[in-house]
């Protein structure tokens, strides 16, 4: 097998039964690159975060939707939702890559943690958008 | 060596606690009464001791992030460095949480 040749249980060559199996065969090249650009984009939104979040300690509903609902405050926090969101489903799947390796049990936690991240994602973006809606 | 658990820990302990962001966005958009629910959970030394927990959690993991953002580029990789840049990520995270509540009680009034 070193030397390229086939082996004798199957007429594959070597690369046939390695191709696809390496970074090329998934997403982690690209999850790898969205977990930095969601990093990115969560690092520029800290301060305005922590600005929007101590604005509305203390205040009633009312004072915190009225808050919320205003636009530049809205795109901001929405901007955090779908990035913290993100960055952590890619950041839980390679938590599940390295820790689970019987295939059916792997499935089902990739799983759940595409439902997990999607559901909070919704939720927060949904309230955001009721929220700028001003019902 | 053990500090790239805690990152992992952290980044674990923030993926679970955006469900209290996500409550908290819903609670408001649902009403008084269903902030009620939230504020009176958010308010109890439980609920508080959980929020300066995840404030701690999301300071470490930012400054341990942009450790790994160093190293990313190529640098950062001597002993001392590394060294350097590890403790810098946890002085720095427990630094920034304190002074974050010290500032949350000075304009929230603690509430």
């Amino acid at each position: 097998m070193s030397n390229g040749s086939p082996s004798n249980s199957s007429i594959r060559t070597a690369l046939k039964r390695v191709r696809g199996l390496g970074a090329s065969g998934s997403h982690a090249t690209s999850d790898f690159w969205w977990q930095r650009v969601t990093a990115v984009g969560m690092l520029l939104l800290t301060v305005p975060v922590i600005i929007i979040v101590m604005m509305l300690l203390g205040r009633n509903q009312a004072g915190a939707g009225q808050i919320l609902g205003t636009p530049v405050i809205a795109l901001i926090m929405l901007l955090f939702v779908v990035a913290s969101s993100w960055h952590m489903k890619i950041g839980m799947q390679v938590v599940i890559e390295d820790y689970i390796h019987g295939e059916k049990v792997k499935l089902v936690a990739i799983l759940a943690n595409n439902f997990f991240a999607l559901a909070v994602a919704l939720a927060s973006a949904y309230a955001i958008f009721k929220l700028s809606s001003g019902v | 060596m053990a500090m790239s658990i805690v990152h992992r820990v952290t980044g674990l302990a923030l993926y679970f606690g955006t469900v209290l962001l996500a409550w908290w966005l819903m609670a408001v958009a649902s009403g008084p009464g269903a902030y009620a629910i939230f504020s009176g959970f958010i308010g109890s030394w439980i609920g508080r001791l959980i929020v300066f927990g995840y404030t701690w959690a999301l300071m470490h993991h930012l400054l341990s992030g942009i450790r790994h953002f160093v190293w990313d580029l190529g640098y950062g990789f001597g002993p001392s460095e590394r060294e350097g840049l590890t403790w810098a990520a946890l002085i720095g995270g427990i630094v920034l949480t304190i002074l974050l509540w010290v500032l949350a009680y000075a304009f929230g009034g603690g509430r």
